[in-house]
């Protein structure tokens, strides 16, 4: 660890995690009393404070309406990809065109990245399958490709990957 | 209304477990049979929860949570075990 | 069943969430057996069946809040769980299954192994 940190830094190194971990108690016991938030704000401050040393580099939040807008888009998307899906799969399967695509990550962060595969995977048609560090590419599998590989990717690049850029800068 | 969609949806479920139980059996590759219980972990956790409103007792989320936790670190444990071999990735 | 009685609308809005889920994630299963290689197989049950799960708890968060006080919130968490599982596990069986050189079908176009 390089430099000295701060109070604040030291003691309390996520405090969204923090909120988040309150929030989850709550909901996990089901009741908000006054007990209940006291038990959760604890733990939010403790599990943070004892597992600092296992987290890699933070990832910064750079602007939270970004954030919105593409918890949004994912959710429509997520349920236009289950039509796509729902019809291929009444269709006659013998006419599916699948294919792997390998994917350029722009992206340099690693829970962003994360973040990408993880939506790849509940769109319409693909699934990350390989996240190479090296090249840094995805290898992603498309269910029915219709039409050829840079329209997918280009697909991919302007309607998430933009939105992740401009969420963690 | 409720008292007769209950069990349509687990009409529904049931025979979406079996196509499950169809794939676990047959499945050519060990991963296929992964996929399928992993599925059927899925599929179990909405039994579950039609089975706790058609008793209206709302007492067993637990379970289903449990179920949850235990279908992704099954699955993942699986794969893992898969995965470590002697090919390097 | 109890006796507490739910407005017809409401009433409606479960009907509805608990047969959408179960036919979604029926739609799911059913690709899992008619779908010809494992990395098609791999899409249909990490999406469809996670969907209409989620329906299903929709319904069941609906209805519990309902005939209980208070919001029932539990259910939100199991969706939220399982939607941020389904694609960790999806990447996982696809990387395993890469790894184990399990063929894609005859048509599959850039197999990745077919470089080398």
């Amino acid at each position: 660890m390089s430099g000295k940190l701060s109070l604040r830094a030291y003691w309390l190194p996520r405090p969204l995690f923090s909120v988040f971990l309150a929030v989850l108690w709550l909901a996990l016991v089901n009741s908000v009393s006054v007990a209940n938030i006291l038990v959760g704000l604890a733990l939010g401050f403790v599990i943070p404070v004892a597992t600092r040393g296992f987290w890699p580099e933070r990832a910064r939040l750079q602007r939270f309406w970004p954030m919105v807008e593409y918890v949004l888009v994912l959710v429509w998307d997520i349920i236009c990809s289950n039509f796509v899906v729902a019809r291929l799969t009444l269709q006659r399967t013998r006419n599916l065109k699948p294919s792997f695509v390998t994917y350029p990550l722009d992206l340099h962060d690693d829970f962003a990245i994360t973040i990408l595969s993880g939506t790849i995977s509940l769109t319409p048609g693909t699934v990350s399958a390989h996240y190479d560090p090296e090249s840094r590419t995805l290898l992603l599998h498309v269910l029915n490709m219709t039409g050829d590989e840079a329209a997918v990717i280009g697909q991919i690049k302007q309607r998430y990957e933009r939105r992740l850029q401009e969420m963690f800068g | 209304m409720i008292a007769w969609v209950i069990p349509i949806a687990l009409g529904l479920f049931s025979l979406g477990m079996l196509f499950c139980l169809y794939r676990l059996a047959v499945g050519p590759d060990i991963i296929d049979r992964v996929l399928a219980l992993d599925t059927l972990m899925i599929n179990g956790i909405a039994v579950i929860v039609l089975a706790d409103i058609q008793m209206a007792l709302g007492i067993i989320f637990e379970a289903a949570l449990l179920i949850a936790l235990m279908g992704f670190i099954g699955t993942v444990a699986m794969t893992k075990y898969l995965l470590r071999g002697d090919v390097i990735e | 069943m109890t006796d507490v009685a739910i407005p017809w609308v409401l009433e409606l809005l479960i009907a509805v969430f608990l047969l959408v889920g179960a036919l979604v994630a029926l739609l799911g299963t059913l690709g899992l057996v008619r779908f010809p290689d494992f990395y098609t197989r791999l899409h249909a049950p990490t999406k469809a069946s996670t969907l209409g799960v989620g329906c299903t708890l929709l319904g069941s968060m609906i209805y519990f809040s309902v005939i209980k006080e208070g919001i029932s919130a539990q259910e939100v968490l199991i969706t939220l769980f399982l939607f941020v599982t389904a694609p960790v596990s999806a990447h996982m069986m696809a990387k395993a299954a890469l790894h184990r050189r399990v063929n894609a079908v005859k048509r599959t176009r850039q197999t990745p192994w077919s470089e080398e």
